[in-house]
Parts: C-alpha cells; structure tokens; sequence
C-alpha cells in the first residue's frame, strides 16, 4: 500500500456518493468540452485570417451589393497587391434544408489570395478553365460523397436564370483541402461570371472584395484609402482586416464567447458547490480517523495532502471521463455540424480542461484539507 | 529498577472552558521505567486520559518538563511531535479506531507509510506483527468482517509494527467480553515480558489492572501508589 492507494481507497470508500460527484464532474467537462469545440470551430475564420488580408463591404450592410468596377479602383490603391471579389449565392443542393456556403468567385485572385486552400494542381487547371466548374470544400465532399468529374445541380434562395430556371448545374472540377485542420472547407465556390452571365437581377455587382496588401503594417493605411476613394457616393463601403470581419461575422450568432462562459461558468459553480458540500462531509464524518492518523504520527501536512489529493483525484476521474466523451461527441458532430466551421476537439481545449480540473480540485479540497489539517486530536477523540 | 522512560517534573495541566480555568494536574511528579507495565486508574475525570494524552505527545502541558528517553519532549513542535509519536509510541484505543476501509495488514501497515522501508520490508513487519497477535489468516479482511477481539488484536499488530518502546492504552478492554479481554491483557503481558515494551494503560477495571507489573491510582491530579505485581 502507498499513500496514493490511501488516497483512492478513502475516496471510493461510498461508492454510491463519489459515482454521483464524479458524474456531476462528469456532466460539466463534457458540458466545456462540447462547447469550446463548438466555439472554435466557429472562430477558426477568425484563428486562421490572414494578417495581410483586408475585407470591403457595402457600408450599409455587409448583404448589399457593390459595384463590381469597384475591384479595379481599389487595385490601383498603393500598399493593395491583389483584389478578388465574391458573392454570396445563398444556394442548396435539391432541398432547402441542405444549405450550402456557396460563393461566386473572381476564380484566379481568389485562389490566389486564400493560400491555406489546398487544391491539386490539375484540378486548380480544370476549375480555372471551365467557367461552369465548382471547387467543393473536402467536409462539402465528404458529408454528400461528392468527387471530382461529378455533375451537382445547385439551387440558389437568392437568384433566378434568366430563363426562369432555378438551377445551375455544375461540374465538380475538384476538392478543396485546408493547409492545417482548423482551416473551414464547408463551402463551395465557383466561377463569378457563370453568375453574372445567367441571374437575371445584379448586374454588374458584387457582394464584397478581398485585398491582399503588400505588407500588413499597410492596412490601416490602406483601409482609409479605400473607403476615402467611395465615400458620398451611392455604395459607400466598409473595410476591415479579414480577422475582424470574421469576428462580426460569427457574432452575428451572438457572443458566443460569452455565451460559452456564461454555460460553463453556471456548471463549474454548480459542481464546485456539490463536489466541495461532499468533501466537507466527508471530512467532517472522518474527523476520528483523521485524529487517529494524526496520533500514530501522520504530521498536518499529510494530513493536508492526503485531503487534497482526494479532491484532486475526484477531479481528474471525472474530468478525463468528461473530456474524453466531450472529444468522441466532437468527432461524432465533425460531419453533420460540419458547416459551422471545422469541428475538431483541440489540444488547446484539452489542456484548459486539465487546468479547470486542477482548479476545480484545488478549490473544492482546500477548506476541507485546512478543516482536516487543523484537526485537534484530542477533541476529535473525545478525551478532554 | 530500570533506567527511566518516562519523567514528569512538575508538570501542571489546566483547561479553559468559557472563562474559568480548570486545573487537571498541579506539580505532577513521575517516573516510568523502561519495560515497566503500568496500569492507572481513577475516577472519572481525575485526569487519566490526559496523563496518557501527555505521555504519548498529543497533548502539552501547561508547565513543568516531560522527558522522553533522556530527550525533553514537551517543548517540541507539533511537526516534530508527529516525528516522536510514529517513532516511539503506539496507540491502543477502546474502540479500536481501525480505518474501515481497509484491511487487517492495511490497517497495520499504515504507520508504517511514514518510514523509509520498501514494501517487501514493510511486509514483512505486517506479516510479524500479525503473527504477534495470532491474526495471520485475517490478514486480509477488513475491520466489518473481525469480531470486536480481532479488531483489538489489529490495533495492537498496528501499535507494535513500527516497533516503538512506549505502548499507551486506553481502556483496551473496555468494549470487550471478560474472556476477550483476558486474551488481550494476556498479549499486552507477552509484549512487555517477551519484547521489552513499556505500556501505560489506563483502565477502570480492577480485573483489568491485575495484569500489571503496578498500579498507580490518581485523583484529583495526584498519585497514589500500589505495586500489585510485587
């Protein structure tokens, strides 16, 4: 025996009592889990934005159109290297409620822009050359089993063909990958002027642009220029880094940030209440045995560790249980949730876990440790 | 005689409660050989289970010197206290005190967590020391499944297995049946004539006290002394 097995045979010695801390413990790991894995894959825009990219909108609201002539105007701006542009098409694959990020691209400056969007360079070829091609994002292909060479009628909840028809038809021309896990493949994108030249409405606009500048130290500068070039006119625009944009974006779900703390903070203190009222509990009915050990020569500082340990121990069991199953509940949403971004449970939320469990161990066996710690021997064992 | 245990000069012991101040013991003189075996006895409240609480270092007293083996110990500090206690004392208590949760050799192995030895030397001391007590084939159960006689029988294996010199018991019969309670003042006897350990018991039981080398009675903080083994 050793103290470690001390710790754990006091800890297990009410079955019934630890089971049910543990999946109090349990229940709010999975609860952090879960959602941090959710919240970052919501973010991962904002994570992987580059730091040279800027955004332009329409000032009014990022959904309005602006003038597509526009792109060459900002090109000409000094510190703006590259422009592309893009539309949102708003379009679904044979029913509603297989909604697709769709976006009508500027093809060549778009890839060019989005270096961390992998794709092989035969099927960059054959995007670049058919302009009724479209590049599917590797979660895109791999929640429908699409593949390249594959025809894919899309519908759009925003634009009608000028003939009438509420269908374009495409050809999967390849597969996009991302450079690094985190990097969000749940879209498709395909050629800007296949658009333009069928929709019956929206001529000669489009939905936002992207610019790469020379250097990021450039983009305050570049930024003011920008908007400077359009102000008092009909599309006035907004530009903002990439990293910012996608932040308002995925806001525009409501803070999630705070929302996730808020979720998390309400069962941390939750369990922090039980797991604490059982420690104390268990302490105060061994106040015999803690004297008793105190007596045979166990000092205060044992005593405070044994205690602690306990507690931690409790927190690590349940929190491992609950990250664990927090981790198999990600990789089991990774498909279905796949349009929310890319979910993956991340080193990251792994380790503020551990350091939620230390907290949480640490917290609710601290007084409880003081309590057994101070423990008069002779008034526990009666004898005054 | 032998040389001096234990030596209490003129050691007072007082407690507060609310304002007053009660006096346990004024001036208290005493003088515990080595491999003596001593029984106290007294009415209730005269003080005895404090005199044992001193002897064994969980309590201090509130003046006089408590010598130990030639160390003064009333003046240490309760992390050295600790250090004398598992080193030098072993503890037998009237309900036994054995940790539920674990085994007969468990429960005896326990003080001996706080030594240096490896767990084959460690197992081997819990394996003598419930030979000792005649509890080999108990090994194994836990305190629910020992009769009140056994579980006496593992404290007495706990308080012995890191080989202290001083044994202080405290009503060690006092829970159990009269033939039970022979067996264990037996043991206690073997311990002291067999192994050489000192053992202080405190016990109402005249019965009890028979089975000591002396016995001191105390009242109202003083000794009176009869040598019932002479």
């Amino acid at each position: 025996m050793t103290l470690i097995d001390l710790v754990r045979k006091n800890l297990f010695r009410k079955r019934l009592r630890t089971i049910l801390t543990l999946v109090a413990i349990f229940v709010a790991f999975v609860i952090f889990g879960v959602l941090a894995t959710f919240q970052n894959a919501i973010n991962a825009g904002v994570e992987v934005a580059g730091a040279d990219r800027l955004i332009t909108v329409n000032r009014i609201n990022f959904t309005l159109p602006m003038p597509l002539a526009y792109a060459t105007r900002v090109a000409a701006v000094p510190g703006v290297a590259r422009v592309a542009h893009a539309e949102w098409f708003g379009g679904y694959f044979q029913e509603p409620r297989n909604f697709l990020v769709a976006f009508a691209v500027d093809p060549k400056n778009y890839l060019d822009i989005y270096p961390e969007y992998i794709v092989p360079p035969a099927q960059r070829e054959a995007f670049l050359r058919d302009k009724t091609s479209i590049l599917v994002g590797k979660s895109v292909a791999e929640q429908f089993g699409w593949k390249a060479g594959d025809r894919l009628p899309l519908k759009s909840n925003i634009y009608t063909q000028k003939n009438g028809s509420d269908t374009w038809d495409f050809t999967i021309a390849g597969i996009v990958a991302g450079n690094e896990a985190r990097v969000d493949t749940s879209f498709v994108m395909f050629h800007y002027q296949y658009l333009a030249d069928t929709r019956s409405f929206g001529d000669g606009t489009t939905g936002w642009m992207i610019l790469k500048t020379t250097d990021a130290k450039e983009n305050a500068r570049v930024m003011r220029e920008v908007d400077a070039l359009f102000a008092n006119s009909a599309f006035e625009t907004e530009t903002k880094t990439e990293q910012a944009f996608n932040k308002a974006f995925a806001e525009q779900l409501g803070d999630l940030g705070f929302i996730v703390t808020m979720i998390v903070g309400a069962a941390f203190a939750t369990i922090l209440l039980i797991v604490g009222n059982t420690m104390m509990l268990t302490v105060r009915e061994r106040t015999n045995e803690i004297a008793v050990m105190k007596t045979i020569g166990f000092t205060t500082q044992r005593i405070f560790g044994l205690v602690l340990g306990e507690s931690m121990l409790l927190a690590l069991i349940g929190g491992l249980l609950g990250i664990a199953f927090a981790w198999l509940i990600s990789f089991a949403m990774a498909g279905p949730l796949s349009r929310f971004g890319p979910i993956a449970f991340s080193w990251d939320t792994a380790a503020t876990a551990f350091v939620l469990m230390a907290v949480l161990g640490l917290l609710t066996g601290l007084i409880p440790a003081i309590r057994a710690m101070n423990t008069d021997i002779v008034t526990a064992l009666g004898r005054k | 005689m032998s040389a001096p245990l234990i030596l209490l000069k003129g050691v007072t012991k007082s407690y507060t409660r609310g304002k007053q101040t009660v006096p346990i013991f004024e001036r208290l003189d005493m003088t515990i050989p080595t491999q003596d075996f001593v029984a106290i006895m007294g009415p209730s409240g005269s003080g005895k289970t404090t005199l044992l609480n001193l002897l064994g270092g969980i309590d201090k007293p509130s003046g006089g010197e408590i010598v130990f083996d030639g160390k003064r110990m009333d003046n240490l500090d309760e992390s050295r206290l600790a250090g004398f206690r598992a080193g030098n004392v072993g503890f037998i208590f009237q309900f036994y005190n054995l940790m539920p949760m674990l085994t007969a050799s468990q429960n005896v192995e326990l003080p001996l967590l706080l030594t240096k030895l490896g767990p084959k030397a460690r197992g081997d001391r819990v394996k003598t020391a419930l030979e000792i007590v005649g509890l080999s084939d108990r090994a194994r159960h836990k305190p629910s499944e020992l009769s009140g006689g056994q579980q006496q029988r593992v404290a007495i294996a706990r308080a012995i297995v890191s080989d202290p010199k001083l044994l202080l018991c405290d009503e060690p019969t006092g829970d159990l049946d009269r033939e039970t309670a022979g067996e264990i003042l037996s043991m206690l006897q073997t311990l002291n004539r067999d192994l050489g350990k000192t053992i202080v018991m405190v016990t109402h039981d005249p019965e009890a006290a028979r089975f000591a080398k002396r016995t001191l009675h105390l009242d109202k903080g003083h000794f009176s002394e009869k040598d019932l083994a002479a």
